[in-house]
């Protein structure tokens, strides 16, 4: 234990620098903390690089969705895919044409549904459109396509396969 | 030891620049992540990669110039 002689004096303790050193101390200690926010930045990069390394392995399970005859011409059904959690939408816009896409909305994930009177995918929340041919955005605050759930058709079955993040060559 | 030539106020603006430089790089990076995000959830994953790699450089830079301002303030 330290003598009281050997103890620092009260002005020591309390003003730890001198005042000309202050200019450093502030600039370095700014400096430190931008430069730990540039790795915080990294980090958020990297983080999505190895995201992308894992979504890249999944393997998209093979799955009847519907009964090609259950669904009504202009008529939709509802299911989930690739998990029980992703709502997607399956529509018939006409007699041999079969569509589904994820049912999020990619502004702020809102449940989208089909407007048969004008012939696309609308989110009520905040006017977002989307085209029920390639579910590209026609109007509204989104700026990505509703991924695309990719059907086959195996006699009177429709089966999922994929999702499609993105229309083709896009 | 002290170099002749580095007096207090040239030190000074040297370490205001290079947190200039670091504020600069910082753009960048906060630039690069949400269009990297925006690119990855868009499902463009082909520029994940070159985002992660030049914010790990914009990164390496201000570790770069930290250790400059470091080393300035110490000499």
């Amino acid at each position: 234990m330290k003598s009281e002689r050997s103890r620092e004096p009260l002005w020591r303790e309390e003003f730890s620098i001198f005042q000309a050193d202050e200019r450093y101390v502030s600039r370095r200690q700014l400096t430190k903390f931008l430069t730990l926010t540039s790795l915080a930045m990294f980090a958020g990069n990297f983080w999505i690089l190895v995201k992308s390394w894992i979504r890249a392995g999944v393997s998209y399970p093979v799955r009847t969705v519907a009964q090609a005859e259950e669904i009504p011409v202009g008529g939709v059904k509802l299911f989930e895919y690739p998990g029980p959690q992703d709502q997607c939408i399956l529509l018939r816009p006409s007699e041999n044409s079969y569509v589904a896409y994820s049912q999020k909305c990619t502004h702020l994930s809102c449940a989208v549904f089909y407007s048969a009177q004008n012939r696309r995918l609308e989110c009520p929340c905040h006017q977002g459109y989307f085209s029920i041919e390639d579910g590209s955005v026609l109007q509204g605050p989104p700026t990505r396509p509703l991924p695309r759930v990719i059907l086959e058709r195996r006699g009177a079955e429709l089966v999922a396969i994929r999702v499609q993040e993105s229309p083709e060559g896009r | 030891m002290r170099q002749p030539n580095s007096t207090p106020t040239r030190r000074l603006t040297a370490i205001d620049g290079a947190m200039a430089l670091i504020v600069l790089l910082l753009i960048v990076q906060m630039w690069l992540l949400s269009a990297t995000l925006d690119a990855y959830l868009a499902g463009h994953t082909e520029v994940v990669l070159p985002g992660a790699l030049i914010s790990g450089a914009c990164f390496l830079g201000c570790g770069a110039l930290y250790l400059f301002v470091v080393r300035l303030e110490t000499a």
